[in-house]
């Protein structure tokens, strides 16, 4: 089916693809040492990365978890929660894809942000069908690699308050927000979260006022009128809106 | 809940949510709330975790410390378009230099 794509084309996605695993995988390490510095074994860290591999859920699910063993079910709740866009995201994909059986397990399974940025971002079928594929491989090779590395970079260090690694779990959520900030509305709704989140925090078990809150600025965003968001939310080359 | 048992219960859910996204016929989700919704539900849920991470103690407490600064300095980063791996290793330095100087 890929057969109909000019070779320069093929290899103009595959370069794009490349860079995109690249500069995602990175990242990767510091979601190893942000893992292991919420109490997470190394093995623990990479099955996050194996088997849920979704960065924004796997943040998320630490950054909960280190409050405490405790927070376990608003951990799950939450990355759960998160992972509801990449659902969204299938429904786009599968319509590129028309794959069936195992392959459309594994395709479900690559099914993130950037391999459906990627994706859909290609002009003509055949090329967004390698793109999907090549990035969504891309990444998970790289972004498994590189939390191995975190983790047992993480694992080495003693105390990672010292090596501010709380702070960074918080830049890191900034960072996964900040693509999203793209209308007035988007950023009423991020703020109402974030101060009821706060304002929770001190009479709510770890985790719960993250949930309460999300679901408070949600209501609460419901009847204003629609934001522009347009799915997939990351744009890699400042230029490249998917139309 | 062990920690193992909670890690593969998400991963679990995580996986049945992208498939299903490749299993329901497209046009269930096509509603305008149902779109708003589906993307106001990630800011909501990440500005959460900013404000948490950001100002909140483990008992629960809020405090402005060290890592409020590294934050700023996160955002002004983003602001200069900087990529997500120096945007979080610069926070990480700024709150591990504010902690060296003895700041709390």
């Amino acid at each position: 089916m890929t057969a109909a794509l000019a070779p320069g084309r093929r290899r103009a996605v595959l370069r794009q693809s490349l860079s995109v695993a690249v500069a995602t995988g990175a990242y990767g390490i510091s979601f190893g040492a942000l893992s292991v510095a919420a109490g997470l074994t190394i093995l623990q860290t990479q099955a996050l990365s194996l088997l849920l591999f979704s960065g924004g859920s796997q943040f998320a699910f630490v950054g909960v978890l280190a409050a405490g063993p405790a927070g376990a079910p608003a951990a799950i709740a939450t990355s759960t929660l998160l992972g509801v866009r990449n659902g969204l995201y299938g429904l786009q994909v599968s319509r590129l894809l028309g794959v069936r059986g195992a392959r459309r397990v594994a395709a479900a399974h690559l099914t993130i942000d950037e391999s459906t940025a990627v994706g859909v971002a290609q002009p003509e079928a055949p090329a967004g069908r390698i793109g999907f594929w090549a990035t969504g491989i891309g990444v998970f090779v790289l972004w498994n690699l590189a939390t191995l590395v975190g983790a047992l970079a993480g694992d080495a260090m003693g105390d990672p308050r010292t090596y501010g690694l709380d702070a960074a779990a918080a830049a890191a959520f900034c960072a996964l927000l900040w693509p999203r900030l793209r209308s007035a509305d988007a950023f009423a709704i991020a703020a109402a979260s974030a101060v009821v989140a706060v304002l929770l925090a001190p009479h709510a078990p770890a985790g719960v006022p993250v949930l309460v809150a999300a679901t408070t600025a949600l209501a609460a965003g419901l009847w204003r009128r629609a934001h522009r968001d347009p799915p997939p939310p990351h744009h890699w080359d400042g230029e490249g809106e998917p139309t | 809940m062990t920690t193992w048992t909670a890690v593969l219960l998400a991963s679990a859910l995580a996986f049945a949510l992208k498939y299903l996204g490749h299993l329901v016929p497209a046009s269930w989700l096509d509603g305008e709330r149902t779109t708003r919704i589906t993307s106001a539900l990630p800011i909501a849920l990440l500005a959460a975790l900013v404000g948490v991470q950001t100002l909140t103690t483990r008992s629960g407490g809020v405090v402005v410390d060290s890592r409020a600064a590294a934050v700023g300095v996160a955002i002004v980063a983003l602001l200069l378009r900087a990529p997500f791996i120096v945007v979080v290793v610069l926070a990480a330095a700024v709150a591990a230099g504010l902690r060296a100087l003895g700041l709390p």
